[in-house]
């Protein structure tokens, strides 16, 4: 029987850590606001996305380019079954992207080429095929990319593969800038009224972000930083990539919402950037400040959350209890490392905390586990599982850190209490942030 | 030289069009895939997603199940997701290009669930590499298989409507539109294909007198009808006063003498050197149709998908890649089609957008234009 989300969900007192639903068929829930592969590749300035996949395949990728307004950088090249059984695989590609790049009109600075699972499993020859596109493109760079969802258990994500892959034409220089840094991996351009960033500039710091590049040339200026950042965890790859590759320092400062992490995570900053670590007093109460606002003007008006609305979901879901706030549920399947001390701790001191499924089959039909009530969404799934036009729009933690983050969720979740928002219209836009036809 | 494109998109795969003629039906349909096959289905392909209540997941395959050919997990997730329903009318599986690589075999995971569930099964033979067309196709031919019945008495008068998805027809009204002139005509509804229709009225299709073929993807259909129950099929879509009004005496014809016809290829002469109309075939002939009816303006058909699917009059043409449409279109006096061809039609010409859900997808939904019957005067734009 179709049962509501309730009957589906578990108190996270009686919840299996990191996957707390068994796999089973998937439902797609219609909140379109996380990035794909083909948001996070436009981040490149000057670069082009060749896709050669199957027509099911492309299909996504070219409608995220088209509602982006971005056919002008997406190409493809369909294979089909005889790919596969006449050693054709390679050439395919090769000449493929060869006849791609003669055809566009302005040669691009650097080529994204994307396989997928079909040709990994097939053993393609990814090596050779750039070795051959390299020396007929000599002033291009390629970069190798994948869209393999079959192997999403088994290693980098598609998405951790292609946040790595960002940073992949960068080159080692002749000497690194010992006051230049880069943050990387993030979606969105960071909010820069967040403490850390006049701390560091103030001390002569420049710190560099991929969605503040314009052009290939600056993108290059990331390669002079002698330190790298990462935010969200699905980063944390390509900063380990790159501290292997190019010998930057990498430190994955996680964006969290407790006092103590952030706070640690500035101290290991200054520790790496050999700064002292300055008097965070007034953020931090202005932090607590919003939350005791909120918390005041929502009063108990029951709070959900859904594990897209920030990287550490766990983490704001404490925040956000510790203030007094009521949340009463969070969306996810699943949790990924990092939120194992949340986790134990909810899991002691909110163990009533509900934690439903949002790819389960019987998320097909939401209504049936709506209350009447007034609620309060953080997420756009959480907005569309129970259907509350009040929600706060927040997609993967958007570019808010630190204590001054938290304070503009609260700010968000405030304004989201007061004024209701169109709930199809806005979570149908596809990548958040992004431009689109729509 | 593959299919490929510098800036143009492709059409939605077979496993969108069985996703998409199965939706409003009350069955479970499964895709046998890792992921993105139903993101993107339900984005960019079904504008009911949403609202709608249709039950389409995919299978979440891993590498290691298609490693080690670990088809009971599928069984498995199948089996309990029915249990979890509890509702499904039916359960359609089908594949997508993993499942292709280590070869599946729909046919026994059908029995095999059909068994555990005692619910009908309907194997696809999807691989994510062919188009929608292929995808309707097949699916509309396996569920008229399972579900239409023989004891039906025929009913004068009586018109399936076959081929009608979102993906053709998008959700601004057209079918409702088709459904409406039928009316108007003199006929009644008996089911369509399928939107709009329950599954029990589908079962039901054999007491038609004639089918209206709308889509391509129903050609098969129609075929099929026409095989067992000996319903004729006529081919064509109301486009336009003059078109509509041929159509509907080719319906009547149909029902008099049992034979089947394309009036969309049969009452226009067609003009290799005329606008190009690019889309669907039935569609578009249509819509050509319309134009030399109403505006003396013979057209030429251009067919971007595959030939097998698709009809063919005197001088249209199949322009498989973005090569072939590029070169057409350059020798073209006028292009219509869907805006996201614009990019390929040489500054200067004329060009009239017409959006196609299965090749723009949602992009361009606001725009969607209902040509059927006398709106097609007010509707299209001057040439």
């Amino acid at each position: 029987m179709k049962r509501g989300f309730d009957a589906l969900s578990l108190p996270i007192g009686r919840a299996e850590f990191p996957q707390v639903f068994p796999a089973g068929l998937e439902f797609s829930p219609p909140a379109r606001g996380m990035w794909n592969i083909v948001h996070t590749s436009m981040l490149l300035p000057e670069s082009h996305q060749i896709y050669v996949c199957a027509r099911g395949c492309l299909r996504g990728v070219i409608l995220t380019a088209a509602e982006m307004n971005a056919m002008d950088r997406m190409s493809w090249v369909s294979v089909d079954e005889s790919d596969f059984f006449d050693s054709s695989m390679e050439s395919c590609v090769i000449d493929g992207v060869t006849e791609i790049l003669h055809k566009l009109p302005r040669r691009p600075r650097a080529v994204w080429v994307y396989l997928s699972c079909i040709q990994l499993f097939a053993g393609v020859d990814f090596s050779q095929i750039l070795r051959e596109l390299r020396s007929r493109f000599p002033g291009v760079v390629f970069i190798d990319a994948l869209m393999h969802p079959t192997m999403r258990k088994s290693g980098l994500t598609p998405d951790q593969f292609t946040r790595r892959q960002l940073f992949a034409a960068l080159e080692a220089p002749a000497k690194f800038d010992r006051y230049s840094v880069n943050l990387l991996g993030s979606d969105f351009p960071a909010d820069r009224e967040c403490e850390l960033f006049p701390w560091v500039e103030h001390a002569g710091f420049t710190c560099r972000e991929i969605t503040r590049c314009r052009t290939f040339d600056e993108y290059l200026e990331m390669g002079r930083s002698f330190l790298n950042f990462t935010w969200i965890p699905q980063a944390a790859a390509a900063g380990d990539a790159l501290q292997s590759r190019l010998g930057q320092k990498h430190l994955h400062l996680p964006m969290c919402y407790g006092e103590e992490e952030i706070e640690g995570n500035y101290r290991t900053l200054a520790g790496a950037l050999d700064l002292a670590f300055p008097d965070f007093s007034a953020e931090k109460e202005d932090a607590r400040a919003a939350l005791a606002e909120l918390r005041r003007e929502i009063g108990e008006t029951p709070v959900v959350l859904d594990y897209t609305a920030a990287p550490r979901i766990l983490s704001l879901a404490r925040r956000l209890l510790e203030a007094g706030i009521r949340v009463e549920r969070i969306f996810a399947d699943s949790f990924i490392p990092g939120d194992r001390a949340d986790f134990e701790f909810l899991r002691e001191r909110f163990p009533e905390l509900r934690i439903t499924p949002t790819l389960h089959v019987s998320m097909r039909f939401p209504e049936e586990g709506r209350g009447s009530g007034k609620c309060l969404a953080v997420g756009q799934k959480a907005a569309f599982f129970t259907g509350t036009p009040h929600f706060a729009d927040l997609v993967w933690g958007r570019g808010f850190y630190g204590f001054d983050g938290v304070r503009k969720i609260a700010g968000l979740l405030a304004d989201a209490f007061r004024a209701p928002k169109e709930l199809p219209q806005t979570i149908r836009h596809k990548g958040w942030g992004c431009e689109s036809c729509l | 030289m593959k299919a490929l494109s510098t800036v143009i998109s492709i059409h939605s795969s077979d496993t969108a069009g069985v996703c998409s003629a199965l939706y409003e039906l009350g069955g479970m349909t499964v895709v046998h895939d890792a992921s993105g096959c139903n993101s993107t289905y339900a984005t960019h392909d079904e504008p009911r997603w949403y609202e709608g209540n249709g039950m389409v997941y995919i299978s979440a395959l891993t590498e290691a199940e298609a490693i080690m050919g670990d088809d009971d997990a599928f069984v498995t997730r199948v089996v309990r997701a029915a249990e979890d329903l509890g509702t499904c009318r039916f359960i359609a599986i089908c594949g997508s290009p993993m499942p292709m690589m280590v070869g599946t075999d729909f046919d026994a995971l059908a029995k095999i669930i059909a068994e555990r569930t005692s619910l009908p099964v309907i194997p696809l033979h999807t691989n994510g590499m062919r188009s929608y067309l292929a995808g309707m196709a097949e699916s509309f031919t396996a569920l008229a298989e399972r579900f239409c019945r023989e004891d039906v008495q025929k009913c004068p008068g009586t018109v399936n409507v076959l081929g009608a998805t979102p993906l053709d027809f998008s959700v601004n009204g057209q079918v409702e539109s088709i459904c409406s002139w039928l009316r108007e005509e003199g006929f009644r509804v008996r089911s369509c294909w399928a939107m709009g229709s329950s599954l029990d009225e589908l079962s039901l299709a054999a007491g038609a007198e004639v089918d209206l073929v709308i889509s391509s993807g129903a050609l098969a259909l129609g075929a099929y009808f026409e095989r067992r129950f000996g319903i004729p099929f006529v081919a064509g879509v109301p486009v336009g006063e003059k078109f509509a009004a041929f159509l509907a005496e080719a319906l009547r014809e149909a029902a008099r003498s049992g034979r089947s016809s394309r009036p969309c290829l049969d009452c226009r002469r067609g003009d290799p050197a005329g606008p190009g109309v690019i889309g669907e075939t039935v569609m578009s002939a249509s819509i050509a149709c319309a134009l030399e009816l109403e505006r003396a303006l013979p057209c030429r058909v251009l067919d971007p998908l595959e030939p097998e699917f698709g009809l063919r009059g005197p001088g249209d043409l199949s322009v498989p890649d973005e090569a072939a449409v590029a070169s057409v279109f350059a020798g073209a006096p006028a292009v219509i089609g869907d805006p996201l061809y614009r990019p390929v039609v040489p500054a200067g010409t004329p060009f009239i957008a017409l959006p196609h859900e299965a090749f723009s997808g949602r992009c361009f939904r606001k725009g969607m234009k209902n040509l059927i019957g006398r709106n097609f005067a007010k509707e299209f734009p001057s040439c």
